[in-house]
């Protein structure tokens, strides 16, 4: 500790102290609009043990891949936090680019496995030790690493947005036009379709293999592989399950996704910042109000602008309006996942229709608002609006809830199958970047509301929902839990509603945003949701990656479904609640 | 209203035994046909993306198809009639769906429902993205919207109807002597590959190789310059 005493008080960070700690192989991060720290990828393993060990950053919130084209440099971004609360820790490892490759954190942080596995596919940095390191989004045998900056789509027209104009010559042409094949399709020189390597799938089935092995078995049977999804009534939308059994009993899981991977980050770098406001809302389709939010949050600590006082009252209103119907929704489709078809789902969506209609008047919209713009919003409450907020969650949603939970908590057949189902411990839900329910439901109180608060989520009374046995039955809990404190929030929100200028300045189509890094993280319905964007002063962000937690919960799915029956996969995927336009993005 | 009704039914010039007087309508085959097929088409129960959840919320109390009788949502192909593709086809996706469409027993009706399953919607431009699911399979009905409202799709659904009660039993191609063939589904290569383009990509690839050359020369000027 002593060589600490030679830094000057003031620069004193987190990312200093790491520096002083490991002189040599770690150096703070001086580029302008950086923070945190550069670690020398040889000593990346025993740095990030320090930062969960010795400086406490014990939760990996995302692991992502930067291609510097021009720098012929790639960069992993580690962001870590304190589960006690606090600001967070971002560290970066560099690799060439033509030889990308960076130790694998699993073995520190087995959270970054989803992660690891989704910079190795977009991004094709080798992750060294990685336990599976196959591809994820995409399937195996695609041609190329395509967020990698020199790899262009069939569809490519320009590097950013705003494009030429598409009738140069009086006449309007269409992309496709341009494609020799009428479709969205390109194939490497001397492609020939006659003979080619299919996708067998069997780097999948080897990986199950695998996770078999050593397995210690009382019965003498045959391990049955059985594949779930992507169609399939229980999995909301595409996703699939690759699962082993044993009779009944899970033996490995492995989770396949990328069924809806309609390439955001891809688009969103051609995108002007501004573009990428709606495209957020198609994330998390059940919640888009808290998308623009982190995105708009993200943004702003780029261009280092706040909102008017009436603007943040109402994107905390929109937000946790938003939050009562994905939870509500959650439940419902969780039930159905239990076999209770349809009847409790019709009792959510019957209140999910009034926040619904409020998000319609307010914003347009039903589901895609696109309704937050930097430094702002893009109108203001309708007449009538704020009363219609205020009966709802004065009057109606109290006793709604209330009506949920006295039909369904105390179900004999809700309990029986998911009380001591799909058991997270508090250490596990930790290790494994569990966020959002998951991880309060497992006896862990970490909100970002409460742990790091941003907007004016500070100036709200109300308690950070936590129960202990982080079995399926306490993810239920805990939903009906926020709903109530989400009403609490709307309930003040709406009481001390100012009046004021909704948007800061002009509005503008274009907004100037300086040169940097950004962390926008907000407590998302499903978890901490993440923006990491990286401007270069030109109108498209560099770098715009989504950390999303839908994603990153199925990263403990295995170690949640092994020991138990067959029947809980569904149970415990509803309970985790995934959606799959943010698992996949 | 009654009375002329039954002078209707009763003056028609077909020999009704007395018996079954006013108890019989008489009307076309293919008429009597449609109206019990378009009356109860189930729809598979199959969500790819942001539209299944409108689509949700239709089949919910308060939009409601049942009144449609499409209430019946099967989760197997096998069961159903019309598959309402909701949501973005990617192309990791689509094998899946051009064998579900396959496994659908005939009469089948596709509905592309959103901007995405008609012409890819807002995400086009992606690498992964399928231009539209009739690049794969035949659409009968396309509703546009981000995503379409409930009243969208009921309306797209309806407009279903109308088509099912245009056709003609002589014509449709189910009771055709010809065999349906099955649409060949596509394939997961460096990129995906529809058999049915496999001509065009062979063609294309001579070509493509031209380019690809002119191209790099095209660049390696721009870097010069």
């Amino acid at each position: 500790m002593s060589e600490q005493t030679a830094i000057p008080v003031h620069e004193i960070t987190p990312a200093a102290d790491l520096a002083a700690r490991f002189p040599g192989a770690v150096t703070v991060d001086t580029r302008k609009g950086y923070e945190g720290c550069i670690v020398d990828r040889d000593h990346l393993v025993e740095v990030a043990t320090a930062v969960r060990d010795e400086f406490g950053y014990d939760y990996l919130s995302s692991v992502t891949g930067v291609d510097y084209l021009p720098e012929g440099m790639m960069e992993v971004v580690y962001h870590a936090y304190k589960t006690t609360g606090g600001p967070g820790l971002a560290f970066k490892a560099q690799t060439p680019r033509d030889d990308a490759v960076v130790p694998s954190l699993v073995a520190v942080y087995p959270g970054a496995d989803l992660q690891e596995r989704e910079a190795w596919d977009l991004l094709g940095i080798r992750f060294e030790g990685h336990p599976d390191l196959r591809r994820i989004l995409m399937w195996e045998g695609f041609a190329g690493h395509p967020l990698r900056k020199d790899w262009k789509e069939p569809y490519f027209e320009e590097e950013g947005k705003p494009f030429k104009n598409r009738w140069p010559d009086g006449q309007v042409y269409r992309i496709e036009d341009k494609n020799p094949f009428d479709n969205n399709v390109q194939y490497p020189e001397g492609f020939d379709p006659a003979q080619f390597e299919v996708d067998d799938e069997s780097l999948l089935y080897e990986s199950l293999k695998r996770s078999i092995r050593g397995r210690d078995s009382a019965l003498d049977t045959d391990v049955i592989m059985v594949n779930m999804g992507p169609q399939h009534p229980s999995t909301h939308g595409v996703f699939r399950v690759a699962v082993a059994l044993e009779g009944e009993k899970i033996v490995a899981l492995k989770p396949v996704m990328g069924y809806l991977h309609r390439n955001h980050e891809k688009i969103g770098e051609r995108n002007t910042f501004l573009h990428n406001m709606p495209f957020t809302d198609r994330l998390d389709y059940l919640s888009s109000l808290s998308n623009n939010f982190g995105y708009a949050l993200a943004v702003e600590k780029l261009m280092n602008i706040r909102p008017p006082e009436r603007a943040e009252y109402l994107r905390v209103i929109m937000a946790e309006l938003t939050r009562i119907s994905n939870h509500l929704f959650a439940v419902g489709t969780f039930l159905n996942d239990l076999g209770a078809y349809f009847t409790p789902v019709l009792y959510a969506i019957e209140e999910r229709e009034l926040i619904l209609d409020i998000f319609e008047a307010t914003t347009g919209s039903r589901m895609m608002c696109n309704y937050f713009r930097f430094g702002g919003l893009t109108r203001d409450l309708p007449e009538g609006i704020a009363e219609k907020i205020r009966r709802l969650v004065y009057e109606r949603l109290p006793r709604k809830i209330d009506e949920l939970d006295l039909y369904l908590t105390n179900n004999e057949v809700v309990r029986s199958r998911t009380e001591g189902v799909g058991v997270l411990t508090p250490e596990q839900a930790i290790a494994y970047s569990t966020c959002g329910p998951v991880l309060r439901a497992s006896g862990v109180p970490y909100d970002i509301r409460r742990a790091e608060p941003y907007s004016i989520y500070d100036r709200f009374d109300f308690d950070v929902a936590v129960r202990y046995h982080g079995d399926t039955y306490d993810r239920y809990l805990i939903r009906i839990d926020e709903l109530r404190q989400s009403v609490r929030i709307l309930q003040q929100a709406i009481k001390d509603l100012p009046e004021g200028p909704i948007q800061e300045g002009k509005p503008q189509y274009q907004v100037r945003v300086p040169a940097g890094e950004a962390y926008g993280r907000v407590e998302g319905p499903k978890g901490e949701l993440g923006f990491y964007v990286i401007s270069t002063g030109k109108p498209n962000p560099w770098r715009y990656h989504v950390r999303a937690p839908s994603f990153i919960n199925l990263t403990g799915y295995e170690k949640m479904c092994v020991g138990n029956k067959v029947a809980d996969v569904v149970a415990i995927l509803g309970s985790i609640d995934i959606v799959l336009g943010e698992t996949d993005r | 209203m009654n009375e002329m009704k039954q002078k209707n039914i009763e003056s028609t010039k077909f020999d009704i035994p007395p018996e079954l007087q006013g108890q019989v309508e008489i009307t076309t085959i293919d008429k009597i046909y449609n109206w019990g097929r378009r009356s109860s088409i189930w729809p598979l129960m199959f969500g790819l993306a942001c539209c299944a959840i409108e689509m949700i919320c239709t089949a919910a109390s308060r939009y409601d198809f049942a009144r449609f009788g499409m209430e019946i949502m099967r989760p197997s192909p096998r069961q159903a009639d019309l598959m309402i593709v909701a949501g973005t086809v990617t192309k990791k996706m689509i094998p899946q769906i051009v064998r579900l469409y396959n496994q659908m027993p005939e009469p089948k009706y596709v509905v592309a429902m959103g901007a995405c399953a008609s012409g890819g919607g807002p995400f086009k431009e992606g690498y992964n993205v399928v231009s539209g699911v009739d690049r794969y399979v035949p659409v009968d009905v396309y509703i546009p919207g981000c995503p379409p409202t409930p009243q969208a799709l009921i309306h797209g659904l309806i407009t279903l109807q109308r088509k099912i009660d245009t056709q003609s039993i002589k014509k449709v191609r189910w009771y055709s002597k010809e065999p349906i063939d099955a649409i060949p589904v596509p394939l997961l290569g460096p990129d995906v590959v529809d058999p049915r383009q496999n001509a065009i990509i062979r063609e294309q690839a001579e070509k493509i190789i031209e380019q690809s050359e002119t191209n790099a020369a095209g660049t390696a000027q721009v870097e010069q310059a």
